[in-house]
């Protein structure tokens, strides 16, 4: 049995089908990426997961237990985290709120202190903002503050959508290496990017989606080697 | 000349305070919601019937006053359950048209009740006793407006600046949909903030109707619509922004009716030009040159949205 099982998941948008009956697998410990082009479906995937987006039909089932359709706030408590696009840190609150923020639903109140300084110690970063609004950080930093937000709800899975969007290619580098650093704490990671090349690379599993369907599945490393995702994804050349 | 100036002064402090309680109601229910809740004014007056038929009762006071709080907190929170928490989706019109048809069904629910007659406010003992302040003759509860006022201010700031809950409140007004997916639950943090909204109203209108002695189904207009200008002069969103612009409209108001015998005691005329009338014009006077000068009010913050 898989960590996070999708089966036939058809949403909708005003009548228009954004996701026309996908289906896959995130086993437990590995990162799995869906890739794919703009409108594809990705952020909706993992909205409609988090119950954010109300589903059609289809079934999500999360450590064994059916979470189709049930409320955003007990999805979380469950141990699904998202790290929205275009990270949405709550500008008007200090980094420290916002860590906290994210043990909202947390009453160990020691651990929480124990998390906080743990992400401290992963993004030095933050803590020497640690009094500083959040809407005055930098892109990057504000991506790793939206991750270590994630981090704090003690999250068993970490869904990521588009994390290195607009960011430096050097903070991109140390985003990629947070989710290697996010799988050796134990921490399953659904990433979703457009950055196809770097999100292979780090993935154990990779869904190739298009205009709602899934249409390849595979390895990181076949789809990387993959002629129609070099093509279409990678930029490369299929001949 | 300051024996002229004071009770004017004194009257425009206290009636800012008051304006300030119904103001961080607007004030709040727009940072979380970009609600104007036009029924505020309404809660408000419902309060102070509410106090009316409590009293008549026969309850005694230290019951009484807690029981009208709790009673407007309901209201507030049944409102928003019932008028606006349906429309949470809906285009932003639609749940203001709701809230203008709650001011009228209050309106006209007391209306029934009531008869449509004046109903005198009861004496409350203490605030409504005469007190004597640098030889100027004014009600107790003139005095305990500004300070009781202050008090529940930096009370609700720190609420909201140092408590949990008050955090909640801070990110669900900022993004809803990153707040759930904290596992906050939004709607109990509107009621929250409607709750808080109805009971300051609600201590707002015992201390306003002491002063003015009567209550009637429109009561809660006028004084809804100064709080309003106070929240929209102030930037709307704001609750220091709230009770600034509140207590000057309050000061300034008062300082225009007793214009005319000012500027006679001063020396500067001496024919009345009847600018008294002119006090409710000018709060709305400002509320325009506010909108045309700085839309965002004086504490207002500018909403750059990042793409």
């Amino acid at each position: 049995m898989s960590m996070l099982e999708v089966r036939d998941l058809i949403v909708s948008y005003g009548g228009i089908e954004a996701l026309k009956g996908i289906s896959f697998d995130v086993e437990e410990g590995n990162i799995v990426t869906l890739i794919g082009a703009n409108g594809a479906g990705k952020s909706t995937t993992l909205r409609s997961i988090t119950g954010i987006v109300p589903i059609q039909s289809g079934s999500i089932t999360f450590m064994g237990e059916d979470i189709t359709r049930m409320d955003t706030q007990k999805i979380v408590s469950k141990g699904i985290a998202l790290v929205p696009e275009g990270r949405r840190v709550f500008s008007n609150l200090t980094v420290l709120e916002n860590l906290r923020i994210g043990a909202y639903l947390r009453k160990d109140k020691a651990d929480i202190q124990k998390d906080i300084d743990y992400i401290y110690s992963l993004f030095p970063r933050l803590k020497e903002r640690n009094w500083q609004l959040a809407g005055t950080l930098s892109g990057g930093e504000q991506q790793m503050l939206a991750v270590g937000r994630a981090m704090m709800t003690r999250p068993k899975l970490i869904m990521m959508d588009e994390p290195s969007l607009g960011l430096a290619p050097l903070v991109v580098k140390d985003i990629f290496s947070i989710i290697k650093t996010l799988k050796e704490t134990g921490i399953t990671v659904l990433l979703i990017e457009q950055n196809a090349n770097a999100a292979l690379h780090a993935a154990d599993i990779g869904y190739v989606m298009e205009t709602g369907n899934i249409t390849l599945t595979g390895t990181g490393a076949e789809l990387l080697a993959s002629e129609d995702v070099q093509a279409a994804y990678l930029g490369k050349s299929s001949k | 000349m300051l024996k002229t100036v004071l009770p004017y002064l004194l009257t425009g402090i206290a009636v800012g305070g008051q304006y300030a309680l119904i103001a961080i109601g607007y004030t709040m229910v727009y940072g979380i919601l970009r609600l104007i809740n036009f029924a505020h004014g309404d809660v408000f007056m419902v309060a102070g019937i509410l106090m009316v038929y409590i009293m008549a009762s026969g309850l005694p006071l230290y019951i009484s006053i807690p029981l009208v709080l709790l009673l407007t907190a309901a209201i507030g929170f049944v409102i928003e359950r019932i008028a606006y928490k349906p429309l949470r989706s809906a285009p932003r019109m639609s749940i203001m048209i709701s809230a203008i048809g709650v001011s009228y069904t209050l309106q006209n629910l007391v209306l029934y009740i009531t008869g449509g007659l004046n109903k005198s406010y009861p004496k409350i003992p203490f605030i409504s006793e005469s007190v004597s302040i640098f030889g100027v003759n004014t009600k107790m509860v003139t005095l305990i407006t500004p300070v009781l006022t202050i008090v529940l201010v930096v009370a609700l700031v720190l609420l909201i600046n140092k408590t949990k809950i008050g955090m909640a409140m801070r990110a669900v007004s900022k993004d809803f949909e990153t707040s759930q997916l904290m596992g906050i639950k939004i709607n109990n943090v509107i009621s929250v903030t409607f709750i808080i909204g109805s009971v300051l109203a609600g201590v707002g209108s015992i201390l306003y109707f002491t002063n003015y002695n009567t209550v009637i189904q429109t009561s809660g207009a006028m004084p809804g619509l100064k709080a309003f200008v106070a929240a929209v002069f102030g930037g709307i969103g704001s609750i220091p922004g709230a009770v600034v612009g509140a207590f000057i409209i309050g000061i300034c108001e008062n300082l225009i009716k007793g214009l005319d015998i000012i500027l006679f005691k001063a020396g500067l005329t001496n024919t009345s030009y009847g600018l008294a009338t002119f006090s409710d014009a000018f709060t709305f006077a400002l509320l325009i040159i506010i909108l045309i000068v700085k839309p965002t009010g004086l504490f207002g913050e500018k909403i750059t949205d990042k793409v």
